[in-house]
């Protein structure tokens, strides 16, 4: 059963108003955030607040903690700067990440449902943005990428809860040449090389040009390919939540399930020691740009015992030690899911890749971009092909270009409109997103504020705020909870029954 | 699709400029470019009209 653990996807999207340009954007938004907010809370008077109680970001999970005063302010994620930030009904986490609106998805156990709470968010910010560009009389436009080709860069990040007890040396060891490689399938293309596009030409990932270190605990500036934030959310002597920062956002949801599913089965073969693949990159960092500048696989990877591998090579090595990982082991029909397509897609990379087109999202890019030049005779500096790898991004269903292509039947698609919208407003039911997300549904306008691990009620407006802690990830879900919300009691029985649920529970 | 074979295909005689005719078995040495080409005015349609305007107002500030 080796895809299944907590696992969940944060993304930071790009925002704009083409007609506003100089705008600072933490304003834009903080709109969309708010507008999200009035619709779901409305005549709130005081808005949610994240509650910091737990919030590490200084932790290195190498065993030591950086001085807030020596970390780069921009990682100071610990301090309310007065942002809405929000616990949505579905579980999920809402707010303003700086310069951008980030919605961190619910823990899920699956990457099935990974891919669908991002599918769900994607949709979440559309329905925001569109609210906003109507309360503010001025269009806002949202982007699920990585970068705005002139140096900056944000992310997509994934969470895996991995088992404490395995030395993270090895996580480092088999993730980095997992990493690196992974782009050849994961990656959502690029057209710009170099961190300010300073090079003309086309590349496979978002992402890869900004990564410039092997391990680190920065997420905005010196990238490290893995990451030692050290927040579990979750019993820390049992679990790490391992914070991956390295991919690149996808607009494909099979490339999100793949992700996930292939990430996780990489995790279960650390934990279990299972993987004996010697692959020690000269330099991961070069390598990471090498092969995203590699879109037909010829390049060699170096390897510090001399010899070489392309980076498909790689990523067969692993598919096939997770092959025969699970050969022997009983396991699900999700898990076959990924094996399949894991395979599938690297059969295809190496044979006719126009196969991938609506699969894979830098392929399905490059195709639109290679009918362009062809059609219309164009470089890779051309601003039209700029354009073609923005607007591919595009949230919104009538102008983004895979939402486009989806509609001319040209996608794989994993889920029906009817599973998205039920997402957006309903909390997985196997986590402890659940007893958040049904909280909010029914009890909204009295959560005065929450995190990954705590809700906080205000029951009375003379009484003490009450704070709920949520220590077990895979605690209060459906099976546990949903009794307490079918009752439909007043606040003040719900809380007291849902504390009184937890005390027994631990 | 290779560099090569975008390359043959651009320098391919007029059937390469016929969006109809794109879409093409691959008997021949040009590779197909693939069904995109029968939405490329739908494409037309929806991007923004003006892409050196909008790609340079496009500028985000750093992110994790």
């Amino acid at each position: 059963m080796t895809v299944h653990r907590i696992m969940g996807i944060e993304t930071e999207y790009g925002i704009s108003s083409p007609n506003n340009l100089g705008i600072n954007p933490t304003i834009l938004c903080a709109a969309v955030v708010n507008a999200y907010s009035d619709f779901l809370f409305p005549g709130r008077s005081k808005p949610m607040r994240w509650d910091y109680y737990v919030e590490s970001p200084f932790n290195d999970v190498r065993g030591y903690e950086v001085e807030r005063e020596l970390a780069d302010p921009e990682s100071w994620t610990d301090i309310d700067i007065g942002m809405p930030n929000l616990m949505l009904p579905n579980g999920a986490r809402f707010y303003v990440d700086h310069a951008h609106p980030e919605y961190s998805g619910p823990e899920v156990t699956n990457p099935r449902d990974a891919a669908l709470w991002d599918m769900a968010g994607d949709r979440i910010l559309d329905v925001a943005a569109g609210m906003a560009s109507e309360l503010t009389g001025n269009l806002i436009t949202i982007y699920k990428n990585n970068t705005d080709g002139k140096g900056a860069s944000y992310g997509t990040h994934e969470n895996y809860q991995v088992a404490r007890d395995v030395p993270f040396d090895n996580f480092v060891k088999h993730l980095t040449p997992f990493f690196v490689s992974r782009n050849i399938w994961a990656g959502s293309g690029r057209v710009g090389l170099g961190q300010e596009s300073r090079t003309s030409g086309f590349q496979i990932s978002q992402r890869a040009d900004f990564f410039e270190a092997r391990v680190g605990l920065e997420t905005t500036v010196n990238r490290p390919i893995i990451n030692t934030r050290d927040e579990p959310h979750a019993d820390p002597n049992k679990f790490r939540r391992l914070h991956v920062i390295v991919g690149d956002a996808n607009m494909s949801p099979a490339m999100t399930f793949l992700k996930m599913g292939a990430t996780a089965l990489v995790l279960s073969m650390i934990e279990d020691s299972a993987l004996d693949l010697a692959i020690d990159l000269t330099d991961p960092v070069l390598e990471m740009q090498s092969v995203s500048r590699d879109y037909e696989f010829a390049h060699e990877l170096q390897l510090t015992d001399g010899t070489s591998l392309r980076a498909i090579q790689i990523q067969r090595m692993y598919l096939t030690a997770a092959q025969n990982y699970m050969a022997n082991k009983p396991h699900d029909a999700m898990t076959q899911e990924v094996l399949n397509l894991w395979r599938e897609v690297l059969d295809a990379l190496e044979s006719d890749n126009e196969s991938l087109v609506g699969t894979v999202d830098w392929v399905t890019k490059k195709s639109v971009l290679d009918s362009y030049r062809l059609r219309d005779d164009l470089g890779w500096q051309d601003s039209k092909l700029k354009a073609i790898d923005l607007q591919y991004s595009d949230i919104r269903a009538d102008k983004g270009l895979a939402y486009l292509m989806q509609r001319n039947s040209m996608t794989t698609e994993l889920f029906t409109d009817l599973e998205v919208e039920r997402a957006m407003i309903n909390p997985p039911e196997d986590t402890r997103a659940y007893v958040r997300g049904k909280s909010v549904q029914s009890y909204g306008q009295s959560v005065v504020g929450a995190s990954w691990e705590s809700l906080i009620f205000q029951i009375s407006p003379d009484e003490p705020l009450k704070r709920i802690g949520l220590p077990d990830a895979r605690g209060y879900s459906a099976t546990e909870t949903a009794h307490l919300f079918a009752k439909q009691d007043e606040l003040i029985e719900f809380v007291s029954n849902l504390e009184q649920l937890i005390n027994e529970q631990h | 699709m290779t560099e090569q074979n975008f390359e043959a295909a651009k320098s391919a005689p007029t059937s390469a400029d016929d969006d109809e005719n794109a879409a093409t078995t691959k008997a021949s040495k040009q590779v197909i470019v693939p069904d995109i080409s029968g939405i490329l005015d739908q494409i037309d349609a929806v991007l923004e009209k003006n892409s050196e305007e909008f790609v340079s107002g496009f500028v985000q500030k750093g992110g994790q």
